[in-house]
C-alpha cells in the first residue's frame, strides 16, 4: 500500500529530477505499446529521437518546428499558471493566421519587411479576438472556459476551409483551395549562413523566439503582472484577499495566449507556407499544450521543451516515411508524457511512503 | 419523415451515452476530459473486434472493455498518484489518438456489418411510433435503460446517495467513512464504459469503417451536454436529441443544397454547443446546488 505524506516544502530536487524521469519512463512505456503492436522497438527508437540529429539541416528543421510551438506554449503558461484553461489555441493560430493573410492578401504589391510588423500585428489581434470569446463568457456568465475554447477550435477549422474555398480563393489555382501567393513584403525570408547558404527551413522567425522567452522571462518574475498571475494559480485564496481582481487576469492571460497562438500563426504561414490553405496548423495548438507542461510552465523550460517535442515530431515524420507508422503516434508519446510529468508534480509535493498489508 | 427521426436517434445515442457516463463520474466528483479519448478506444475497439470475430455484437464489448482500460488510466493518475483531472484528461484523449491511430492503421478501408435491429413484439407494428421505437438496435435500447438505472440510482439507492456525497463533500464523506477513492474508482470506470459503448455505436451503426479521430468532438460535446442536463440524466436525452437534430440538419441543408456554405453548416453543432453552454451556465451560477462541490477537485485523504 503506497501512502502520501506531504513535504514541508516543495522538493528543489525532483523540479529538475522530474521531467528527466518522465521522458524516460515514456520512452519505456512507448517502446513497450510499439513491440506489443508488432513494430520494431529499436528502430522506432532511432527514427523518433536519433535521427532528427542526424543531419545539420535536420537539426535546424528541428528549431523550425519548435518556433510555433515555443510561441503557443508561452502564452499557454500564463493561463495554465493562472488556472485558466485554454485548451483552443489551435484556433487562435488558425484565426491570428487567416488575419493577418487577409491583410497580406490585401496588399498585393508590397515589399518592404516593415509590413511583416502590421501582419504580425493582425496575427496578434485576430488570435487575441478569438480567445476574447471565451474570456468573456468566462468572466461574464462562468461558461466553461475548456469547452468554449475547444469548441471553437472546430469552428475555426471550418471557417478557414470556407475562406480559402470561396472568397480567398486563387483564380489562377486551377481549382486547388489556395489563395494567391502573399506579397514579397509578408514573406519571412530563409536565414542565409555565409559560406554555407540555407541550413534546411531555418528562418528569421526563429529571431521572435530569442526575443520572446527573455521578455516573457521578466514579465513573469519580475513585473507584479507576473506576481498576479501566479499568486493566483498558487494561492487563490490569498489572492482573493490581496485584492487581485480573477477577472481582469483571466482576460489577460487569454488574450495574451490568444494573441501570441496567432503570431504563431502568421510565422508558420508566412515563412513555411506562403499563402493560405485549409490545413494551416498541424496541431501546434494542442501540441503546445504539452510544451508548457514538460517546460514546468516556466519559459526557459518551454525553450527546451519545444525543442525536445519537436525533435519526436520530426523523428514521427520519419518513422512514417521509413515505417509506415502513422504520424499521429506522437500523440502516444505526449500523452504518456504528460502523465508522467503531472504524477511528478504530485511527487514535488508529496513524499511516497511504502506500508505492509492495506 | 419516419428516416429522418431515426437518423436523429442514431445521431444522439453516442452522445447520450457518453454524457450518461460522465454525469455519473462528474456526480462523484471526478471531472474526466478524456471522454473524446475514451470514444476513440471504443470506435476502434469496436471495429477490431468485429473484424476479427465477425459479430457485431462483441464490438459493443470490445468498446465498453476499450473504454474502461482507457478510464483505468485516467483513474490510476487522477485518483491514486492525485494529478491535476483537467490535464489529465487532456492527456487521455491525445494518448488515445495518437494510440488509436496506430491501432486503426490496419483498419483502414475495411467495413464492418452493421448492428441489427431488434424488432419488439407486437409494440413494433404501432404505425410510426412501432417503428422508431421498438425496431432500435441494442445499444439503443441498452442506453435508455442505462438513463433509467442511473436516475433510480443517483436519486433513491443508498450507493448512488453516498457516491453524491462523495462528490459534494469528499472530506466529509471520507471521514464519516465511506470509501472515496473506491467509489471515484468505480464511477469513473463506469463512465468509461459509456464512453466506450458510445464510441463502438459510431463505426457499429453510423459510419462502418475507420477514420482518424472519427468521433469528432462528439466526446467534448458529450462534456456540454452534461452541464447542459445541469446532473439530471433525462436532461440529457432532451439535450442530446437536440444536437442530433442540429447535426442531421446541417447534413441534410448540405444534401439539398442550401445556399449557405457547407463549412458554415457543419460549424452548427459547435456554435449549438457554445450558445447552449452560455444560456446554462448563467442561470447554474445563481443556482450552484446542481453542481457536485467536489468536481475536480483531487481527494489527498489517505484511504
Amino acid at each position: 500500500m503506497i501512502t502520501f505524506i506531504p513535504r514541508d516544502k516543495v522538493s528543489k530536487n525532483w523540479i529538475i529530477i522530474a521531467p528527466i524521469l518522465s521522458i524516460v519512463f515514456t520512452i519505456f512505456f512507448g517502446l513497450l505499446i510499439f513491440t506489443f503492436l508488432g513494430y520494431n522497438p529499436l528502430e522506432t527508437l532511432y527514427q523518433i529521437f536519433v535521427s532528427p540529429f542526424s543531419r545539420i539541416d535536420r537539426i535546424s528543421d528541428i528549431l523550425v518546428k519548435a518556433c510555433p510551438l515555443i510561441i503557443i506554449g508561452t502564452g499557454l503558461m500564463l493561463c495554465f499558471k493562472s488556472n485558466v484553461w485554454n485548451i483552443g489555441a489551435e484556433g487562435q493560430f488558425i484565426m491570428g493566421a487567416l488575419l493577418a493573410g487577409f491583410i497580406a492578401l490585401s496588399f498585393p504589391n508590397i515589399e518592404t519587411k516593415f509590413f511583416l510588423l502590421i501582419t504580425i500585428l493582425a496575427g496578434f489581434v485576430g488570435g487575441a479576438l478569438w480567445a476574447f470569446i471565451p474570456a468573456i463568457l468566462k468572466t461574464k456568465l462562468n461558461v466553461n472556459e475548456i469547452l468554449v475554447s475547444l469548441m471553437l477550435v472546430y469552428v475555426a477549422m471550418l471557417f478557414i476551409d470556407f475562406i480559402v474555398r470561396g472568397p480567398l480563393r486563387d483564380p489562377m489555382s486551377f481549382g486547388f483551395p489556395l489563395s494567391k501567393p502573399y506579397p514579397e513584403g509578408a514573406l519571412i525570408n530563409k536565414i542565409p549562413f555565409p559560406g554555407i547558404g540555407f541550413l534546411g527551413q531555418l528562418h528569421y522567425g526563429i529571431l521572435f523566439v530569442f526575443l520572446l522567452v527573455p521578455i516573457s522571462w521578466i514579465f513573469v518574475n519580475k513585473t507584479l503582472g507576473g506576481f498576479k498571475i501566479n499568486v493566483l494559480g498558487s494561492a487563490p485564496q490569498a489572492a482573493k484577499f490581496a485584492g487581485f481582481k480573477q477577472n481582469s487576469i483571466t482576460i489577460t492571460v487569454l488574450l495574451l495566449s490568444g494573441g501570441l497562438a496567432g503570431v504563431a500563426g502568421v510565422i508558420e504561414v508566412s515563412a513555411n507556407i506562403g499563402q493560405l490553405q485549409p490545413e494551416v496548423s498541424f496541431g501546434y495548438g494542442f501540441t503546445a499544450i504539452i510544451v508548457a507542461f514538460l517546460g514546468r510552465l516556466s519559459p526557459v523550460g518551454i525553450l527546451f521543451a519545444g525543442i525536445i517535442i519537436a525533435t519526436v515530431k520530426l523523428g514521427a515524420d520519419n518513422a512514417q516515411m521509413t515505417m509506415g507508422i502513422p504520424k499521429v503516434v506522437t500523440g502516444l508519446f505526449e500523452g504518456i508524457l504528460l502523465f508522467f510529468l503531472l504524477t511528478g508534480e504530485t511527487l514535488q509535493k508529496y513524499k511516497i511512503k511504502w506500508s505492509e498489508g492495506k | 419523415m419516419e428516416a429522418l427521426i431515426l437518423t436523429i436517434i442514431a445521431t444522439s445515442i453516442p452522445l447520450l451515452l457518453a454524457a450518461t457516463g460522465e454525469l455519473l463520474a462528474e456526480k462523484s466528483g471526478i471531472l474526466n476530459l478524456g471522454v473524446e479519448g475514451m470514444m476513440l478506444s471504443g470506435a476502434v475497439g469496436a471495429l477490431g473486434a468485429v473484424l476479427w470475430l465477425e459479430n457485431p455484437y462483441y464490438g459493443i464489448i470490445a468498446g465498453a472493455l476499450s473504454g474502461v482500460l482507457m478510464a483505468s488510466i485516467f483513474s490510476v493518475f487522477t485518483i491514486n498518484f492525485m494529478t491535476n483531472q483537467v490535464a489529465t484528461g487532456l492527456g487521455l484523449t491525445i494518448f488515445a489518438t495518437g494510440l488509436t491511430g496506430l491501432a486503426g492503421a490496419p483498419l483502414v478501408g475495411k467495413t464492418i456489418p452493421s448492428l441489427p435491429k431488434i424488432e419488439i413484439f407486437l409494440l413494433s407494428d404501432i404505425p410510426l411510433i412501432g417503428s422508431i421505437l421498438f425496431k432500435q438496435d441494442f445499444v439503443a435500447y441498452l442506453s435508455i435503460a442505462i438513463i433509467i438505472f442511473i436516475s433510480f440510482f443517483l436519486k433513491y439507492s443508498k450507493s448512488g446517495i453516498i457516491l453524491r456525497a462523495v462528490g459534494d463533500d469528499h472530506q466529509s464523506a471520507h471521514s464519516v467513512g465511506y470509501p472515496v477513492k473506491k467509489i471515484r474508482w468505480y464511477a469513473t470506470c463506469f463512465g468509461g464504459m459509456c464512453a466506450g459503448i458510445g464510441g463502438a455505436y459510431i463505426p457499429l451503426v453510423l459510419t462502418p469503417h475507420w477514420s482518424e479521430g472519427m468521433t469528432a468532438g462528439r466526446g467534448w460535446i458529450a462534456l456540454a451536454l452534461v452541464v447542459f442536463a445541469s446532473w439530471i440524466p433525462w436532461r440529457i436525452i432532451v439535450g442530446a436529441l437536440i444536437f442530433g437534430g442540429i447535426t442531421i440538419a446541417q447534413l441534410v441543408g448540405q444534401a439539398r443544397g442550401w445556399p449557405i456554405p457547407s463549412q458554415l453548416l457543419s460549424m452548427m453543432p459547435y456554435i449549438a454547443t457554445i450558445i447552449a453552454l452560455t444560456m446554462i451556465s448563467g442561470r447554474l451560477s445563481k443556482n450552484n446546488s446542481v453542481v457536485p462541490s467536489s468536481l475536480g477537485k483531487p481527494f489527498f485523504g489517505s484511504q
